[in-house]
């Protein structure tokens, strides 16, 4: 017997809460597929430090989330019982891990973001979501160091790295688009004060970007296209796999406690 | 997590020491004192010692591979952080060991290639497969379990290094085994079909776990320097024993059956194991196991695929120190 999905009222705060929890648990998943599989153990270390990080800011937003619904979900339902459609998150986040470059440049462009955006959401007028902002902006803070670091050593290393490196960028470039997308029920909290507009981070985004790539010998696409569909659940074909590793065993043994 | 075969000390080349020093080491050795890193010692002291931390490196490392194989897979989102951070801290624990056996005189990278190139060993516990949940919480609990057993009269071996990295060690291995005990707890508590998976996790895990603690005494042919080093202080024999005696409480009150029909209770309370098949360890050993291909094949890929990464970030390093030197010039 499978389990049915769940149902979520999609309140703009439940959305708005479940969109970034999971960001925070399908990066960090991806993130923990390296374990074990590293470069070096040191980025063994480090890539699981960060997937624990995410994982962790993921469960306090799925709570949260939860909360604010008021039924009888929690943070496991919420991640393992909803399927690819239901799923919120940014489609950057889900691309696979590739090469190492790959994963490093998606973890740059997503955490030169979250470094602004929760650094901006300690000020919301939501005390959950500020107090959250408080743990992840610092979380936030070292990852992308960690992957500034990388990018620079890998642009400026060796002829293959910074063709590794390049290749990454211009590969998940158009799913950065996204990150600075709002909708209306997302506006209807931007003007309560509860969230942040991420149109007013793009600048300071872009400026982090192009420090980086500079000293990394690196270049941003001139090209603006952007894929678009991750929030409202139209996702790219890696993300079914990715969950159905992620809930197989509450999709086999369902309503278990583990 | 783990170290076996401990008995394996380097004998050929002791006579060429210089019999004068051999004995003032010696005399440190039974006074209890720390050898350190810059102090003398004889050629085969370094030798077993420089395997025995490495091998014990390369086990931390290769068992990140079974246990990493479920956390993709965990079942809830506490036990999924719960493991990946202790597969984390497996891979802590290789670090610094390979730090400790660093100190004797060989990279980390030398050590390493011997891994890879097969010379050097791991555990050979971690070429059993996890084929469920229920194998992450036995191998926590017993896997573990019996890396503690071991590991705990190492944090008064007398290498200093090895001493003080096996006390953090097994500060953590203790977590995990509690960890591991707690979900096998939260099986044996849940439906019949979780403690059926509890139960063939045991019934698969635990011969080999009692085969960590390496052959019988009565067929071990190196305990003698390692003992008078004070590198080991018990025999495989009593590591096992205590191992037992501690294990079959633990399981009788999950309510599992060890898989082991002959088992008896002495006089003593001893619990008294039937014989253990030693042909199945020797042909693991002999890199026949379920799962010795896959773990050499995983981690020979994670070298080879990481070559490049490793090579620009030397590159840059070697880039930036030019620059800077340049830049002192001016």
């Amino acid at each position: 017997m499978a389990v049915a999905n769940i149902q979520v009222s999609e309140t703009p705060l439940v959305l708005y809460a479940l969109r970034r929890a999971d960001d925070a648990l399908i990066l960090g998943h991806r993130l923990s597929e390296w374990c074990g599989h590293a470069p070096m153990l040191e980025e063994d270390m480090a890539l699981s430090n960060i997937a624990l990080d995410l994982i962790g800011q993921a469960r306090e937003l799925y709570g949260y989330a939860a909360k604010v619904e008021g039924k009888d979900n929690d943070e496991d339902k919420l991640a393992y019982l909803r399927d690819v459609r239901q799923y919120r998150n940014l489609l950057l986040v889900e691309q696979p891990n590739g090469d190492f470059a790959q994963t490093l440049v998606r973890q740059f462009f997503y955490s030169a973001f979250t470094d602004l955006y929760w650094r901006a959401m300690m000020n919301s007028r939501d005390a959950t979501l500020a107090a959250i902002a408080a743990k992840s902006e610092k979380e936030s803070a070292y990852h992308l160091r960690h992957a500034s670091e990388w990018i620079i050593r890998l642009g400026d290393g060796t002829a293959e790295s910074h063709a590794r490196a390049q290749g990454a960028i211009e590969h998940l470039w158009a799913f950065t688009g996204e990150m600075f997308a709002v909708d209306d029920g997302e506006r209807s909290l931007i003007d309560a004060g509860i969230a942040v507009d991420p149109a007013t981070l793009r600048g300071r985004w872009l400026k982090t970007l192009s420090d980086v790539a500079n000293e990394a010998t690196l270049a941003l696409p001139q090209n603006d296209w952007m894929q678009q569909g991750g929030r409202s659940g139209r996702h790219s074909e890696h993300l079914g796999h990715l969950l159905s590793e992620l809930q197989s065993m509450q999709r086999i043994f369902p309503g278990l406690t583990w | 997590m783990y170290t076996q075969a401990l008995n394996t000390a380097e004998t050929d080349d002791r006579g060429l020491e210089d019999a004068a020093r051999a004995a003032q080491f010696q005399a440190r050795i039974d006074a209890e004192e720390r050898i350190e890193p810059n102090d003398w010692m004889p050629a085969a002291y370094r030798k077993t010692l420089t395997r025995q931390i490495s091998q014990h490196a390369h086990s931390e490392i290769v068992g990140m591979l079974p246990e990493g194989n479920w956390i993709t897979r965990a079942p809830t989102l506490r036990r999924k952080a719960a493991l990946l951070a202790k597969v984390q801290d497996e891979c802590g624990h290789g670090l610094y060991l390979y730090a400790a056996a660093e100190t004797l005189g060989s990279s980390r990278e030398e050590l390493v290639d011997a891994m890879l190139a097969g010379k050097a060993k791991y555990s050979s516990i971690f070429n059993y497969p996890t084929l469920t949940w229920a194998d992450i919480g036995t191998i926590g609990w017993l896997v573990d379990g019996a890396a503690i057993m071991n590991q705990i009269p190492l944090c008064r071996c007398s290498y200093g290094p090895y001493a003080r990295a096996m006390i953090r060690v097994c500060k953590e291995e203790s977590f995990h085994q509690r960890q591991g005990y707690e979900i096998m707890l939260t099986l044996c508590r849940g439906s019949d079909e979780q403690r059926a998976m509890a139960q063939d996790a045991l019934n698969r895990w635990w011969w080999p776990v009692l085969m960590m603690f390496g052959p019988p005494d009565a067929t071990s042919q190196h305990s003698d320097a390692s003992t008078k080093w004070k590198i080991k202080r018990f025999s495989n024999d009593e590591l096992r024993q205590k191992f037992v005696d501690a294990t079959v409480p633990q399981a009788q009150y999950l309510g599992l059956t060890i898989p082991d029909a002959g088992m008896t209770q002495d006089a003593d309370g001893h619990w008294r194991y039937s014989e253990i098949d030693w042909t199945e360890f020797k042909q693991v050993l002999a890199g026949n196991g379920p799962c010795n291909r896959d773990r050499m094949a995983a981690r020979r890929k994670a070298h080879e695929e990481g070559a490049w990464v490793r090579e620009a970030a030397a590159s840059y390093a070697a880039k930036r120190a030019q620059r800077q030197t340049a830049q002192a010039a001016e």
